[in-house]
């Protein structure tokens, strides 16, 4: 957290960089991708719901890859599915993340043995937090989510607009789909 | 009506040889076999007969017989206005594998004869859009047939995940 100097009755004066002011703002409006393509999108509905609430950490589903933030793989994915989703990860715009929700987006779990399922979506995509569970309960997302809000307060990504750090070619480099 | 007053009632009305078979008595249903060459002629009586009357095709599947080195194809057909039900089955060539449509008797069966075309590969003369349905356009191969092996990757992406093969045993002795 940013450290206060200096306290006073309204409040108090916070020192910091421009990089974890916006990082603030950043992980405070993680939208993501209203998309599921299996059973998990469930409990993907049920999180955005009055229960768990997602909206009060400024999580909110977007209904348009262009507007969203994170895509969560959110299902059984096939590979019919997985060119489409491939597509959809393609519009959204930087900086995104990928959540692998449950065991079949992670490695492919019950279908393991499936002709038509693809084994786990980093295989095609570069996922940042995988949540085991099949489902995952609501409260296994919301985690999930503040892992990449954790991932989103670390990230100097100004520095690195200002070509202040070396460009980094991205090891999870996405497959070709 | 039963199934086998169905079998000899269509016997009847054909002049092909329909075999019969009762089955296992405490599960499954009775079915009947008919050639390939009369499969969509017996298929028309089933549905305009008075008698008989199936207006619904409940399922249509197949099941690949290397042994035999045929593909089966199975038809559960039900009757809502007698309320019966009955088993039809052929036999295809697993090495040439061609059959008459159905979709000209019922409608239902453009959705089955794709997956039985993806999965099994039989060709479907006569049916309006014979692609896959399950599987991607460019897929190689039908994954329900006995021999089929698994092509290593689908435009790029990996058709197995490693180390988890060894994790699950292949089979479970008995």
């Amino acid at each position: 957290m940013t450290p206060i100097i200096e306290k006073s009755p309204d409040g108090g004066i916070a020192l910091g960089s421009v990089d974890r002011l916006l990082n603030l703002a950043r992980k405070h409006s993680l939208w993501y991708l209203l998309f599921g393509t299996a059973c998990c999108a469930i409990e993907l509905m049920q999180t955005g719901g009055p229960r768990t609430d997602a909206d009060r950490f400024g999580m909110m589903f977007r209904s348009t890859p262009r507007q969203a933030d994170v895509l969560l793989l959110a299902g059984t994915i096939t590979y019919k599915m997985a060119s489409r989703i491939r597509l959809l990860y393609d519009q959204m715009s930087e900086p995104k993340y990928v959540i692998a929700m449950g065991s079949c987006a992670s490695t492919g779990g019950l279908f393991q043995k499936s002709y038509s399922v693809v084994k786990g979506g980093d295989l095609f995509l570069p996922v940042d937090v995988y949540i085991p569970g099949c489902p995952p309960r609501p409260e296994s997302l919301v985690e999930g989510l503040m892992l990449i809000q954790h991932k989103i307060e670390k990230e100097p990504w100004l520095k690195k607009a200002w070509g202040k750090l070396p460009e980094k070619s991205d090891p999870r480099l996405p497959r070709e789909c | 009506m039963k199934p086998v007053e169905i079998h000899a009632y269509l016997q009847q009305k054909l002049d092909k040889q329909i075999e019969w078979n009762e089955g296992e008595k405490s599960t499954g249903d009775p079915w009947a076999v008919i050639e390939a060459d009369g499969w969509v002629d017996a298929c028309l009586v089933t549905r305009d007969d008075d008698q008989l009357a199936f207006d619904f095709l409940r399922s249509l599947t197949g099941t690949d017989r290397p042994d035999d080195g045929k593909i089966e194809v199975v038809a559960h057909l039900w009757s809502y206005s007698r309320r019966h039900a009955f088993v039809l089955k052929t036999t295809v060539d697993r090495d040439a594998p061609v059959l008459a449509s159905l979709t000209s008797i019922w409608p239902a069966a453009v959705w089955y004869e794709r997956e039985i075309y993806d999965l099994l590969g039989i060709d479907f003369s006569g049916h309006p859009d014979l692609r896959r349905i399950m599987m991607p356009n460019d897929w190689v191969g039908h994954p329900l047939r006995k021999d089929y092996t698994e092509q290593a990757d689908y435009r790029g992406i990996p058709t197995s995940r490693p180390g988890y093969a060894t994790a699950v045993p292949e089979k479970v002795d008995e």
